[in-house]
């Protein structure tokens, strides 16, 4: 036994000094929020430069200063001395919180029943004490959209910060209308559909979505007109997405499905949107780019979409998509392992997308699509205090995250996994022969 | 364009055979390269000479012989061909799931030379990859070790012949799902796992039995033994007792990863590697003293319930235990980019570039029984290298070249976009996949499953 507990102080001492929080046994480890000077870091602001050795002050969880040799007062204050300080992460499209193990339905809380269901609240379905989120975010990336999915009309998509125990803490100030728009794709190897029924399903599809899309036009007039309206809460949340209340978040892969995504949101003069998927954003990037659509896209680790695509296609839609001038965000679309966000933006950002735009599109540039560049997304005074420390870049994977701030909350720098390395690295008993 | 590739791959396979199926074997001068041999550490400003397929020559201001091509790597890195220890790329069915033990089966008859899989492979560094049957029984077929000489249309090209014998065992929820539940008879749980393997083991210790004695009484006089019934099931089972065959399991509790030590130990099996093995972090101690190691994920977990309680700190304590490790893909995505798998294992338990670089080189060459031909880089050895842009653990590592026995399959600046061996005839549009699956290890039980549980996490 201590053989055992001296070998958690060596561990804590020496291989994982990111750890600034050790694993006492019987202890439980909480976030706890502050006032905290983050002293003589190198901060990578994402939208005014990098600066070195310079101070933060986080109070009220926002970023209440930045500069240099800003007094302590009270503040706990966190030596950032050879270190980085980034905003935190946002990954654009995920389902955390929604599945806890992937293949027991028990655990499924992203697809409801029904084609039409946009009223389906992902917010009301995250578990706030998912064994992921603490996985996830000790690696930096602090903020999800939770998507649900299946159907027309799935839910409702929320952005969470993973830090909070009921969703309304979680609640990180956005919301969107995910839209599966008819694809004449196939859904995987395994759809042995023929050509002439993904046509006609996708025909089908369209169509309905129309006839939808004009009630849920109705129904705004209606109801702006104060009008009585039958209980209807699909078309209630369907409305929200014609008015623009809502962004409507276009998930579409296929080149001319994206091309016919476009024509049909002119036509219905949606403006509120953005397109999610995009697989094969790079073979019609112009037209996304004179369209002025936002695209969320990911994984980036994929497979081509199409046998005689170019190896690394998937790697480098990013990069082609922001040449052309989209406005690029990245997401994992995963659940357990959100945590390969920035090593999806670290390969974006190899094959073509560039570094610096590779770390827009994981924080400054989802904030606008969701229409919080106020307040998320790179460090500036009267930004929320999210934001993580690390000793090097963070799409490295040699690299570590030292501390993670959430709304001003500090995190505990550990998770599951974290804590059966600490227990299992040198077991004992061991061998027992 | 596909039309000329495809008649080069005729005429290449016919030629093949003529000269009794050689597979291509390459001269190259690599100069000026930062070295990474694995197992002898980092060489800068080095160069290494290929003839005829095999590491020559490792030093400095080496010259090309004649008609050789030399390639200046200034300021790149080169490595060993990266290893996948699990995989099912190229492989046109993965499960015979008929029956809980199907050890008569080959992965070797199923092998699909024009999948477009194996030049991504190879993009990505990977030359050799194991070619493993599915994980629906508790015994399955065997499997067979692959290079990636792309291009042929011979399955026969391939194989990697000098690979020894290797199976597929699988315990836990795939092989109780697929019979105990699918189809009501053993193994419903780990227990019946079990079992169903003791009881295969020793069928084929009678059926060895049986042939022995008729074997020894056949020459005698007024012998009346008749030839006991061959049975290729029991001849695969048996060569496994003989020592013939590496065991490569699909596993992931601790408890089930010790059962099979334990079986095994009983029936003086030691050929034993296990694969996924999610919780071997649990029983590292015993992976290392009984074992040939542990073929891992780098961060995969909770897609199903045996993996809820995994680590991505799995390969790292292993490493420290000194079991032998390795991180394999299982997935047409992840063989791609299997240098930045074996990166994570630095982020999640800081192993050092030799020890991660291990993982996807040298120590998945010994699970497999090759690590006197591949695995690193060393004179002498088949000359399977990649050539990176900059220090491969890096995630902006861009592979450049890949050589397979000094034949250059992969080369970033020179090859065309389209890399299919051949076009289907009757696909007048190529069809457009969204989800690409890399899902393979219960690829083909949809007939045994429940609808709707296929899809999801099927490792």
């Amino acid at each position: 036994m201590k053989k055992f507990n001296l070998s958690i102080y060596i561990l804590l001492a020496f291989l994982i000094p990111s750890l600034s929080f050790g694993q006492i046994e019987g202890e439980v480890l909480k976030p706890y929020t502050g006032k905290f000077l983050l002293k003589g870091g190198t901060l990578v602001t994402v939208t005014k430069g990098n600066l070195p050795d310079t101070d933060l002050l986080v109070q009220d969880g926002k970023i209440l200063e930045i500069g240099a040799d800003i007094d302590a007062y009270d503040a706990e204050v966190i030596d950032c001395t050879g270190k980085f300080v980034y905003p935190g992460m946002i990954d654009s499209g995920t389902r955390l919180g929604l599945v806890e193990v992937g293949s027991l339905a028990e655990t499924q809380d992203y697809a409801e029943i029904g084609n039409v269901t946009p009223n389906m609240q992902a917010l009301t379905a995250i578990n706030p004490n998912s064994v992921a989120i603490p996985v996830t975010r000790v690696s930096g990336v602090t903020t999800v959209l939770s998507v649900p999915s299946g159907g027309l009309f799935p839910g409702t998509a929320a952005l969470i910060n993973l830090n909070g125990y009921t969703p309304d803490q979680m609640y990180a100030g956005f919301k969107g209308i995910p839209l599966n728009f008819p694809s004449s794709a196939r859904r995987g190897r395994w759809d042995r559909r023929s050509d002439e029924e993904v046509a006609k399903d996708a025909k089908e599809a369209l169509k309905n979505i129309n006839d939808l899309w004009d009630k849920a036009i109705q129904y705004a007039k209606l109801d702006a007109e104060g009008a009585e309206l039958d209980y209807y809460p699909e078309m209630e949340q369907l409305a929200k997405a014609t008015t623009g209340e809502f962004t409507l978040l276009v998930e579409v892969n296929k080149a001319e499905d994206i091309v016919n995504t476009i024509k049909w949101l002119k036509d219905k003069n949606i403006t509120n949107a953005a397109l999610t998927g995009v697989a094969e954003g790079y073979r019609v990037a112009d037209k996304i780019a004179a369209a002025n659509l936002p695209v969320i896209t990911g994984p980036v680790l994929a497979i081509p979409s199409r046998d005689s695509d170019r190896y690394d296609a998937a790697y480098s839609n990013a990069g082609k998509l922001h040449q052309a001038g989209v406005l690029v965000a990245i997401r994992t679309s995963d659940a357990e392992n959100v945590r390969n966000l920035p090593f999806n933006a670290g390969f974006a950002a190899a094959y073509g997308l560039g570094k610096e735009e590779a770390l827009k599109a994981v924080t400054i540039n989802p904030a606008k699509i969701f229409g919080l560049e106020d307040q998320l997304g790179s460090l500036e005074t009267g930004k929320s205090a999210t934001l993580f420390i690390t000793d090097g870049d963070p799409f490295e994977t040699k690299t570590q995250i030292n501390h993670v701030f959430i709304d001003g909350y500090r995190i505990p720098m550990t998770s599951r996994h974290i804590r059966l390395y600490q227990e299992f690295l040198e077991r004992s008993p061991g061998l027992v022969e | 364009m596909n039309i000329y590739r495809y008649l080069a791959a005729a005429l290449l396979g016919m030629a093949a055979n003529v000269s009794i199926a050689q597979t291509p074997k390459g001269n190259v001068l690599i100069k000026n390269a930062t070295v990474l041999t694995v197992t002898q550490g980092t060489l800068e400003n080095t160069d290494v000479l290929v003839q005829d397929g095999t590491i020559k020559k490792i030093g400095t201001n080496l010259s090309a012989g004649k008609d050789m091509e030399s390639i200046d790597a200034s300021g790149m890195f080169l490595m060993p061909g990266i290893i996948d220890a699990h995989s099912h790329l190229a492989l046109d069915v993965v499960n015979e799931a008929t029956a809980p033990i199907t050890a008569e089966v080959k992965m070797s008859d199923v092998i699909n030379p024009f999948d477009v899989g194996i030049y991504r492979a190879l993009a990505g560094g990977t030359t050799v990859a194991h070619g493993l049957h599915g994980s629906a029984n508790a015994i399955g077929g065997e499997s067979i070790v692959m290079k990636f000489r792309y291009g042929t249309s011979d399955p026969a090209d391939i194989v990697m012949k000098e690979a020894p014998r290797t199976i597929k065992f699988a315990l836990g929820e795939n092989p109780t799902r697929v019979h105990g539940r699918g189809k009501n008879i053993q193994p419903r749980t780990r227990m019946g796992v079990e079992a169903v393997i003791r009881n295969g083991f020793n069928e084929a210790l009678q059926y060895q039995k049986s042939w022995k004695e008729y074997n020894e009484n056949k020459g005698k006089k007024n012998s009346t033994l008749t030839p006991p019934q061959f049975n290729l099931r029991l001849e695969t089972l048996s060569d496994i007792l003989n020592g013939e065959l590496i065991i490569h399991c699909h596993s992931y509790r601790a408890d089930e990863i010790y059962m099979l030590i334990n079986v095994c130990k009983d029936f003086g099996v030691d050929k034993l590697v296990f694969t996924h093995v999610n919780e071997g972090f649990k029983v590292a101690p015993e992976l290392a003293e009984y074992t040939m190691g542990a073929s891992v994920f780098s961060d995969w977990w909770a897609y199903k319930f045996e993996v809820y309680y995994s680590t991505a700190y799995n390969a790292a304590i292993l490493m420290a235990n000194n079991v032998v490790t390795s991180i394999n893909s299982d997935s047409d995505e992840l063989i791609r980019h299997l240098y930045h798998e074996a990166g994570k294992t630095q982020r999640y338990g800081g192993l050092t570039d030799d020890q991660a670089l291990s993982l996807i080189t040298i120590n998945p060459a010994k699970q497999l029984g090759i690590d006197e031909f591949v695995g690193s880089i060393e004179e002498g050895k088949q000359a399977d290298l990649v050539l990176f842009n900059t220090h491969p653990l890096s995630v902006y590592a861009v592979p450049q070249m890949t050589f397979v026995d000094g034949v250059k399959y992969f080369d970033i600046k020179n090859d065309d976009d389209d890399q299919r061996l051949k076009v289907s005839p009757s696909e007048l549009v190529e069809p457009v996949y969204l989800h690409a699956e890399h899902e393979r290890c219960m690829h083909g039980v949809e007939l045994f499953m429940e609808e709707g549980q296929l899809f999801n996490h099927a490792f």
